[in-house]
């Protein structure tokens, strides 16, 4: 294949689609499949086929639509109007749906109001208006869709879609016009900053492993997206499995590696089997395999599949992971960038970070850049959920509000309930309390509030929950998935958790609770890995914030 | 040592997984995936036929895949219940629905009922957070339970069998 030969085939398939009207894209995404959407996908190809609209209806699957809670979801693309997404919907909704769609029916209107009440929907209403969400409602207003701009647009499982939306356009140019250092300068100035939570500079990376001498380098994807709460990266690698492929190549390209591996949770079969068929259909078109575009650049690719070790997200044990071997991390530096896997040159980033690169470089740094906050640019996807009235999966610009993700995305909290906190960053992360709901979502300030960015869970917590349970919850977590080997985390865990199920029994005493403050510092300071070191978070914020639970539990004990 | 293996045809799968890696050692998490997919767990004979095959010490083999908590060495019971335990189900009472199944059944989570008939266990985050609290019941995702209805849905899947007869 040669770069022009993309534009062939993006003009193919824009023939095709350029006579229909009306594009129906049903999402297929995991939670969506789970509500039924299989049926609405078959009732909107039948009523397509029955009205007799084929000629100016298609209907697709799509990557995920983001308002997961009120699945399943169809969105709706016409030429001239505005997009809308149908919520809902089943199949008898999805046979109304195509009835609009003839040309003797009256135009498909958003509904007047500009922010329908999801709360309480009039669903069996036979006016398709309860249906209805416009994309000016606040839960798709707010976002700002980089990475995920395609999903609801192309279905994850065809090549051509991908290209015809200008997929592997960034590639082609890196590889044929920009040289390696080029193109890790241009992640550099970009801003980009890691996305599986802790926010190294990507560019610096890049060029790190660039500058290090070595015949065979590696590029590796971390999916091992093991906090509860958290599904960003299972979404990405089952909706966009090229525009993560694509990330890689430009990085194989910049830091000259040869191989590359996607490493994916063992718990995401979709995810692999997507990601399967991508490789395969790229390795057809010649967009993976050897001398790309005619030119001297060869990559490979290929999935490891993870076993379920949350441990395994940490790089170094991650690494160990794809050489077969336990998932125990090693003691850093080594960097993987100096010697990671089989000893080689290493890069290793999370798959968010890689389906970043393609939107940076087809927009340029400088346009990437422009979204975001000093330090944190571009935008963060967020698992959005817990008691709120709509929950799913966001992106949103960096330095966006908590308040304006609880509340105006997430649209409050269910049943007149007052919020409490906000988790981020799951079992390695901490509590935001309503005080700092004003706090700009950055790198910076959240861990200045004792939380991190993390990976992008984001659970919202009410006035009935318990801190403490919550703290004892993520204890467990950790202590089960502790790999052994460093003894702070390995007995430091499991002493922690111990104390925490004293103080929720009320068999606690003052004491207790100074002895998990002391351990939980003394865990973070003297932990061999990212697992070990992060693990106390949740205890240490939701005592910093908190604190009158945790004594009223105890007081009330002594009583 | 007796293998009840030989002539399985369900080696087929892993015999090809191996011959695609080559049979290197450092395929062995692939090759232990497979092996339970087509075994549907893993056999003490089962751990030495991939030693053996792949000339790794059986000692690393074991290592490993005890390592990793998607490997069992049981057999799941006839129906598998698995019951979402990530901070979205467990804020909305996933920690209600695995009490419920337990002392309804009387199987600890992660174990199976003595008549082999259902399997219990949890997940820690099968991320369709948006549809906490979640289940997966013989393969089939199902979203918002509570414990009354997980105990009718297992019960269904158990011949229809009203749940305090089932076992």
């Amino acid at each position: 294949m040669q770069p022009h030969d993309l534009q062939t085939i993006a003009s193919k398939v824009q023939a095709v689609r350029g006579k229909q009207r009306t594009r129906l894209m049903c999402c297929g995404s995991t939670a969506c499949l789970s509500s039924g959407a299989e049926a609405v996908r078959t009732a909107l190809d039948q009523a397509v086929k029955a009205q007799g609209l084929a000629a100016d209806v298609h209907v697709g699957t799509s990557g995920c639509l983001g308002l997961c809670g009120r699945g399943p979801l169809v969105r709706r693309e016409a030429d001239g109007e505005p997009a809308l997404t149908y919520h809902d919907v089943d199949a008898e909704v999805a046979a109304r749906i195509v009835a609009t769609e003839a040309p003797s029916a009256p135009d498909v209107a958003s509904p007047d109001v500009a922010s329908p009440d999801l709360t309480s929907p009039d669903v069996a209403s036979p006016d398709l208006t309860a249906h209805i969400l416009p994309e000016t409602h606040p839960f798709f207003a707010r976002q700002h869709k980089v990475v995920l701009a395609l999903n609801g647009t192309i279905d994850p499982e065809h090549l051509e879609d991908y290209i015809a939306h200008g997929g592997y356009a960034a590639f082609a140019r890196v590889v044929t016009t920009m040289s390696p250092a080029e193109a890790c300068d241009e992640v550099k100035r970009s801003g980009l900053r890691g996305r599986g939570g802790a926010g190294f500079p990507t560019g610096i990376k890049w060029r790190a492993v660039l500058d290090h001498p070595g015949e065979r380098k590696f590029v590796i994807a971390n999916g091992d997206e093991g906090d509860p709460g958290a599904y960003m990266d299972r979404t990405v690698m089952e909706d966009l499995p090229h525009q993560v492929i694509e990330g890689m190549l430009i990085a194989g390209y910049a830091v000259g590696a040869q191989q590359g591996y996607l490493y994916v949770r063992g718990e995401y079969p979709l995810a692999v089997k997507r990601l399967e068929k991508a490789i395969r259909a790229a390795g057809r078109q010649g967009l993976l395999g050897a001398n790309i575009f005619g030119t001297d650049f060869s990559f490979k690719l290929d999935i490891r599949i993870g076993a379920g070790a949350f441990v395994c997200g940490e790089e170094t044990a991650l690494m160990a992971s794809v050489e077969g071997s336990r998932g125990v991390p090693r003691m850093r530096p080594p960097y993987p960038a100096q010697s990671g896997l089989w000893g080689c040159p290493t890069l290793i980033n999370n798959v968010e970070t890689f389906a970043n690169i393609a939107p940076l470089f087809a927009g340029g740094a400088e346009k990437f850049a422009s979204v975001g906050t000093e330090k944190s640019k571009g935008t963060k996807i967020f698992a959005l959920a817990g008691k709120l009235n709509q929950t799913g999966l966001i992106e949103v610009p960096m330095g966006i509000t908590l308040r304006e993700i609880v509340f105006t995305i997430g649209g409050g909290i269910p049943d007149g309930k007052a919020f409490k906190a906000a988790q981020t960053g799951g079992p390695s992360g901490g509590c935001i309390p309503a005080e700092h709901l004003d706090t700009p979502v950055d790198y910076e300030s959240l861990r200045a509030l004792g939380a991190i960015m993390g990976s992008g869970g984001l659970i919202v917590l009410d006035e009935t929950s318990s801190m403490p349970d919550v703290a004892r919850f993520f204890m467990e977590f950790c202590a089960d998935e502790s790999c052994g080997k460093c003894v702070p985390c390995r007995v430091g865990t499991v002493q922690m958790h111990g104390l925490l199920d004293k103080i929720m029994q009320q068999r606690a005493t003052p004491a207790d609770i100074e002895k998990l403050q002391r351990l939980g510092e003394l865990v973070k300071r003297t932990s061999l890995c990212g697992l070990g070191q992060s693990a106390p978070n949740p205890v240490l914020s939701t005592l910093r914030y908190f604190r009158h639970e945790y004594d009223a539990l105890v007081s009330e004990g002594q009583a | 040592m007796t293998s009840t293996l030989s002539g399985d045809p369900r080696l087929k799968s892993v015999d090809r997984a191996i011959k695609k890696n080559g049979a290197r050692g450092d395929a062995l998490l692939e090759v232990l995936n497979t092996a339970q997919e087509s075994f549907g767990y893993l056999s003490q004979d089962l751990i030495r036929y991939v030693a053996r095959e792949l000339h790794v010490p059986l000692a690393r083999v074991y290592g490993v895949a005890t390592f990793y908590h998607l490997f069992t060495f049981k057999p799941k019971g006839d129906h598998t219940c698995i019951v979402c335990l990530g901070t979205a189900c467990y804020v909305k009472g996933a920690g209600d629905i695995v009490a419920a199944l337990e002392a309804e059944y009387e199987v600890k989570s992660g174990g199976t009922t003595a008549d082999g008939r259902l399997s219990v266990t949890t997940a820690r985050c099968l991320g369709s957070c948006g549809l906490a609290p979640m289940l997966v019941l013989d393969g089939a995702v199902l979203a918002r339970n509570d414990a009354n209805s997980t105990l009718e849905r297992v019960a269904v899947v158990l011949d229809g069998t009203p749940a305090q007869e089932a076992d």
